[in-house]
């Protein structure tokens, strides 16, 4: 059961944590990393530092701690023969002067509550108590915690209480519980303050119970996770390998295995040294085996099985597979233009280097041949020779050429002071509230191989930070990009604020539901110097060359302003010749769902379904690849596109790419899938959807289901009230203006009818893989595999669709359709998503997640703006009229928006802001 | 044993959050540049009570000629007991402009800062009447205008030390005061703040957050003392364009350090005007889940560290803020005066308060 402290709240609850910045620890961190080698219990090197009182050399330690990646600072004092709460402070206190290691929050590490308090009167930013435990009772307990929250901080709980540590599963669940509720309950503890540790132990220690040790870890912290809002999971991970010491390798794959597994089940901070993790992925196929058997406890004699190979792996060298082309025979010019025209990275290095030798700077192999070899791509891309896949392909190769020579090229600007010439800077970015980015990597990939220089802030980017970013690195134009509505809003108020702060930069605008005639109508007019709609990644080039070039932007400009302006007189005219209708008359002309003669089928199981890690294999098959295409600006149908005379030996590569990832992201588990769905009695009330708690079991035969009696239905409180929109169309009286509240039983009609939702994602885990392909300089695999996400999550929806027509709900139990005709929506009953056309105010989404507990049940978050992270997500609704349609709703009259905000209980001012791209009129 | 204490004055508080609810309101000006306005001598600071430049109610039998006394000019608090008159005009002016807040005259009544003039043990009575002397302008004030109810601000000002930062270039280690004794001199002026009948606790002019957070310590346990709390306000203050603290925090980090002291209001004051602020309190108000607040200097100083900025022009600027849904609560600092408040309270005149974040895009 949830706390009764849990609320929904407008923005996200996140755990804010300081040092001199910030850190709020949302779901896209995953896993934050606190640093763990200035501890004394851990690190006899800074033991002996601290006992010596080396206090420089002391700093010096946990400055690296911070460079290599410390999201926070672990520091224990904790040893007998120094003075722990004196130590603490004066360490504290040297560091708060070092503004590179304060910037992240600390964590006070101490057994002794006096050492804690010490620390934390140290403190200006927000750290982390470590710990506190029902060790000594409840009164202690809460006595430290009441301490935590005066002193302003976060605690660490651990599966401790009054018998001792929580072993199995069952006790760390019940104790976390308890310290959960007495938190929250007695002293109203904020929930994403605490962070439960719930002890990890060593395995295959030769000691039959501890066997089960890591399954308990995991599987309590995916119960916490679940049951017990906000909260964090940490631990020290490095316990659980313990029995084999002194066999690093195996230690290390232990701890990739086991974070692999626990991470997956919600762990979301841990005391690691992640800069010496493997991959699970790269892992020896055979030792990965092993260890998850023991980190699983899968079989009697897993820890057997692991010592008979422990040995083998105390040293262990990769093999190099080696291939021989004729094209490396050419000269190495050739051999650089053949590499990036083909796309082939395997010899970026190598050929570089020798490029290098050849060169008398390193910035001349940049500016020669791999800039020519760009040329080329970029020429044959122009004229449509080569598609964005190759580009992407070539870029990758482009990239892997500059990484390498970067260091030579900084050593010789120190020498010379010389610097490389670009074609002009670009900050771009996914604006605020905002998830998305394959659009806006693609675009990115794009300039960069035309030499333009790309500050990528990525995404959910604030207005300030966009702009600060372009006046510090003294930008030539700002990009943004956007997918979903409410960023439109977003991408107007970034333009009147470069107005308001006097900004002359061009203003570039991109993503899917970004258009000409919305960046002419709401965007353009905001702001005095350029701003062009850019329509999508062969465009961006083009419109970026013609603003940085002093001969073309003037005429350039002239050319779109002129059209915008048209644009706008249009819109201005048309909306006085094509007039909506008043609401009153639409909804006399609302769809009629025959509700004298029609009986809603009552489903086969009402409430909730939770659908964790759903096999991919299975929705593999219900892909539809006709987006993905159009997604690398390939257009055409599937499969019709893979024999197209101009791109269909391009969309043939990409599919067999495409395929093979796939086949390595089901057989290799890059991606979890988690969905959850509900059914509900519900009601039509107005334009409003009421919709009721589950009745009493026992009545859920289809056949049986009777009408409820009326008094009883309306005498149910609305578990939620959805809100929805009608068309205002100007339609001859037999076709009727739409509304998703028609495809349910008036409540008067005492008709029983029921309404479902949906959220699935496939995005799960999809970070390590993109930073790792980050890291290999590899935007072509990164944005193929964000593809194909997206890809298997529709394919989720249009799977578990089907599940809830034939199963759930039941109302086609033998319906045999072919994905051709799915994907042709031949099926009975719609599933529209909330800030699609037909219902096109995303905050809907926030009844929808509420009512299935979206976040806890399938993993995905709502971020401010009502974007779903992971990206890789749909949600929607479901409705089963047999005659029930997809609609586009439209413009919106300001009578209904008047309506609509009082029936949402929001001012006409908010009211517009969410619906800005749907409004009929000018708001004031 | 609960965290939530109910309210000492909860019909007053309920006052309070309905017309931050409707609309914004409006905190006083500066006291330091009002006062110098009225050009008091030592004999003015001195008074009766203090003219051998000590307290001779506390110390009757010190001799003038063996343990002369301490020069008392610019020891603005002490006016509240010396010339309560002029500091009272001054807080009847404010409120005459159109404030509806009032600050305590007590910005230095610590006994960290007193000891400057050797007056650590005035520090509980400093308190005491100037939040009396506040709440009396107040109280004639809400009487000649009874739909304008008047608030009592309770200041705790920043001390003259820092707790986070080294005063000696050669030991970073070191300080020169730290958390409980900072804490210890809150909790004597919290205890007087209330006792003399303030409306809320105001955290202001923080440039380094550890000594806020002894604040909010102080001021957390005064209230279990009595059993009841009063709202709390913070205010930090960006020293300079990098944007942050003294102590070197960002405005985000800031409000992440102070969150927990379950604020009615967070804002931004002093060493910056409006429009140098203005991206500190966007921040501020993109983050913050409780009323926002921003009382900045009138611009930033001259060449003569005089502050020029016209009532006009820094209305035009905290308007903007207004209309654009950054604040709740808007004032003045250094170098303002009744004529910048009057202006500024005409400026926001009308415009809808920020909307709280939780407020927002949810229908229930």
């Amino acid at each position: 059961m949830k706390s009764p402290n849990h609320q929904m709240n407008a923005i996200p609850r996140h755990t804010r944590l300081s040092g001199l910045e910030p850190l709020v620890i949302t779901p896209q961190l995953l896993f934050v990393n606190i640093g763990e080698r200035t501890n004394v219990t851990g690190s006899a090197q800074f033991k002996k530092l601290i006992k010596e009182e080396r206090y420089d050399e002391a700093v010096v330690v946990a400055r690296q701690q911070v460079e290599n990646g410390a999201q926070i600072l672990d520091v224990n004092m904790d040893e007998g023969l120094i003075d722990s709460e004196t130590v603490m402070v004066r360490f504290l206190n040297l560091i708060a002067s070092e503004p590179d290691i304060a910037r992240v929050p600390v964590m006070v590490d101490s057994s002794k509550w006096s050492v804690i308090e010490a620390g934390l009167r140290c403190l200006q930013g927000k750290g982390i108590v470590n710990s506190i435990s029902l060790k000594e009772g409840e009164e202690a307990f809460l006595h430290h915690a009441k301490k935590v929250l005066r002193y302003g901080a976060a605690a660490v709980v651990m599966a401790f209480d009054e018998q001792g540590q929580a072993d199995t599963c069952a006790r760390k669940v019940d104790i976390c519980t308890r310290a959960y509720k007495l938190l929250t309950e007695r002293l109203n503890f904020p929930p994403e303050d605490i962070i439960f540790d719930p002890n990890i132990f060593a395995i295959a220690t030769g000691i039959e119970e501890h066997d089960n040790y890591a399954v308990d870890f995991i599987e309590a912290t995916r119960i916490i996770k679940q049951t017990l809002p906000h909260c964090h999971i940490s631990g020290g991970v490095s316990n659980v390998s313990f029995s084999f010491r002194g066999n690093e390798t195996v230690r290390q794959a232990i701890h990739a295995v086991f974070l692999y597994h626990a991470i997956r089940a919600g762990m979301d901070m841990g005391i690691v040294n992640a800069g010496a993790l493997p991959i699970v992925d790269t892992l020896d196929p055979e030792l990965r085996e092993r260890v998850e058997d023991i980190v699983l406890n899968r079989r009697k004699d897993a820890t057997e099985r692991m010592l008979e190979i422990a040995e083998r792996y105390k040293s262990k060298k990769g093999e190099v597979v080696v291939e021989s082309l004729a094209w490396r025979a050419l000269p190495i010019r050739e051999r650089l233009a053949h590499a990036l025209v083909h796309g082939i990275d395997a010899y970026a290095e190598v050929d570089t280097e020798e490029a290098r030798q050849l060169s008398t700077r390193p910035l001349d192999v940049i500016e020669g041949p791999l800039m020519d070899g760009m040329n080329v791509v970029g020429d044959l891309f122009g004229a449509g020779k080569m598609f964005l896949p190759q580009v992407v392909k070539s870029a990758r190769v482009m990239k892997k050429a500059v990484a390498y020579l970067l260091p030579f090229i900084e050593a010789e600007k120190l020498r010379t002071g010389d610097t490389a010439k670009t074609n002009g800077k670009i900050v771009m970015a996914t604006v605020k509230g905002d998830v998305h980015d394959i659009g806006k990597n693609i675009v990115g990939v794009v300039l960069r191989c035309n030499n333009f220089e790309v500050i990528d802030l990525g995404v959910m980017v604030s207005a300030q930070k966009i702009l600060d970013t372009a006046i510090a690195e003294k930008a030539d134009m700002i990009g943004l990009s956007g997918l979903i509505t409410p960023s439109l809003e977003e991408m107007s108020h970034v333009a009147r604020e470069m107005q308001r702060q006097d900004f002359h930069l061009p203003l570039l605008i991109g993503g899917a539901t970004t258009s000409r005639a919305h960046t002419a109508l709401k965007i353009e007019p905001h702001y005095k110097s350029p701003c062009v709609w850019v329509k999508d990644a062969s465009r961006a080039v083009g419109v970026a060359q013609s603003l940085i070039s002093k001969e073309l932007v003037d005429a350039f400009m002239a050319k779109i302003r002129a059209e915008y302006a048209e644009i706008r007189e249009r819109h201005k005219n048309r909306s006085g010749a094509k007039r909506l209708v008043p609401l009153e008359k639409a909804r006399a002309q609302r769809f009629d769902g025959h509700w004298d003669d029609y009986r809603p089928p009552a489903p086969v199981k009402l409430g909730i379904t939770v659908f964790d890690d759903y096999p991919l294999a299975e929705l593999a098959e219900y892909i539809d690849w006709t987006p993905f295409f159009s997604a690398w600006e390939l257009s055409g149908r599937y499969p019709a596109i893979l024999k197209d005379e101009i791109v269909g030996t391009q969309a043939t590569e990409l599919y067999a790419d495409a395929r093979a990832m796939l086949k390595r992201i089901i057989a290799e588990k890059w991606l979890t899938a988690r969905a959850v769905i509900g059914l509900w009695p519900a009601a039509s009330v107005g334009d409003d959807i009421e919709i009721y708690r589950e009745p009493g079991a026992g009545n859920r035969k289809p056949e049986s289901a009777g009408p409820a009696p009326g008094s009883r239905l309306s005498a149910t409180a609305p578990l939620a009230t959805l809100h929805c929109l009608r068309q205002q169309v100007d339609k001859p009286v037999e076709r009727p203006d739409f509304c998703l509240a028609d495809f349910v039983a008036p409540k008067d009609s005492k008709v029983p009818d029921y309404v479902g939702g949906f959220a699935v994602t496939a995005g799960l885990g999809i970070e390590p893989h993109l930073e790792r392909f980050q890291r290999e300089y590899d935007d072509y695999s990164s944005i193929l595999l964000k593809a194909l996400a997206d890809r298997l999550a529709e394919a989720f929806a249009e799977r578990l669709h089907e599940r809830v027509r034939r199963e759930f709900w039941g109302y086609a139990t033998d319906e045999v359709l072919s994905n051709d005709d799915m994907i042709g929506e031949k099926y009975c009953g719609i599933r529209p998503a909330p800030g699609y056309p037909a219902c096109p105010d995303h905050t809907e989404k926030a009844t929808l997640f509420r009512l299935l507990d979206g976040t806890a049940n399938a993993g995905i978050e709502l971020t401010e703006g009502f974007s779903m992270y992971p990206a890789a997500a749909v949600s929607g609704w479901y409705f089963a009229h047999p005659r029930s349609q997809y609609f586009v709703v439209g413009r919106l009259g300001k009578d209904q928006v008047e309506e609509y905000a009082r029936r949402k209980g929001w001012t006409l001012a908010e009211a517009e802001r969410w619906l800005a791209s749907n409004l009929d009129y000018d708001p004031e | 044993m609960s965290h939530i204490l109910p309210y000492l004055h909860p019909v007053r508080v309920a006052t309070m959050l309905d017309a931050l609810k409707c609309r914004i309101l409006v905190i006083d000006g500066a006291m330091g540049t009002m006062v110098q306005s009225y050009k008091l001598e030592e004999a003015d600071y001195r008074g009766e009570r203090f003219a051998r430049g000590f307290d001779s109610q506390h110390e009757p039998a010190r001799d003038v000629i063996t343990q002369p006394g301490h020069d008392l000019k610019g020891n603005n608090d002490l006016l509240t007991l010396t010339r309560p008159d002029v500091i009272g005009a001054i807080h009847t002016a404010y409120l005459d402009a159109g404030a509806d807040f009032i600050e305590t005259n007590t910005f230095n009544s610590t006994s960290i800062s007193q000891a400057d003039y050797h007056l650590e043990h005035l520090v509980y009575e400093l308190n005491r009447e100037g939040a009396r002397l506040a709440r009396t302008c107040c109280d004639a004030a809400a009487a000649t205008t009874p739909d304008k109810p008047r608030f009592v601000i309770g200041v705790l000002g920043p001390t003259s030390r820092t707790a986070s930062i080294s005063p000696d270039v050669n030991d970073p280690g070191f300080r020169n005061t730290n958390f409980d004794e900072l804490r210890i001199a809150y909790r004597e002026a919290t205890a007087g703040l209330i006792d003399g009948g303030a409306d809320t606790i105001m955290v202001e002019t923080i440039f380094d957050t550890l000594n806020a957070k002894a604040a909010l310590f102080a001021v957390e346990e005064v209230f279990e003392e009595r059993g009841g709390r009063l709202p709390v306000m913070i205010s930090g203050t960006i020293t300079d364009r990098s944007g942050r603290t003294l102590s070197g925090q960002t405005a985000e980090a800031f409000y992440a350090s102070v969150g927990h002291g379950q604020p009615l209001s967070v804002g931004l004051n002093c060493a910056l005007g409006a429009k140098e602020l203005r991206q500190y309190v966007d921040v501020l108000s993109q983050v913050a889940d409780c009323y926002v607040s921003a009382h900045p200097n009138a611009g930033l100083p001259n060449a003569f560290g005089e502050y020029d900025e016209t009532p006009e022009d820094m209305a035009a600027l905290i308007g903007e803020f207004a209309r654009s849904g950054l604040v709740n609560l808007v004032g003045g600092c250094c170098g303002t005066t009744p004529a910048h408040i009057h202006a500024l309270a005409e400026a926001v005149a009308g415009v809808a308060p920020r909307v709280l974040p939780k407020a927002l895009g949810i229908a229930a």
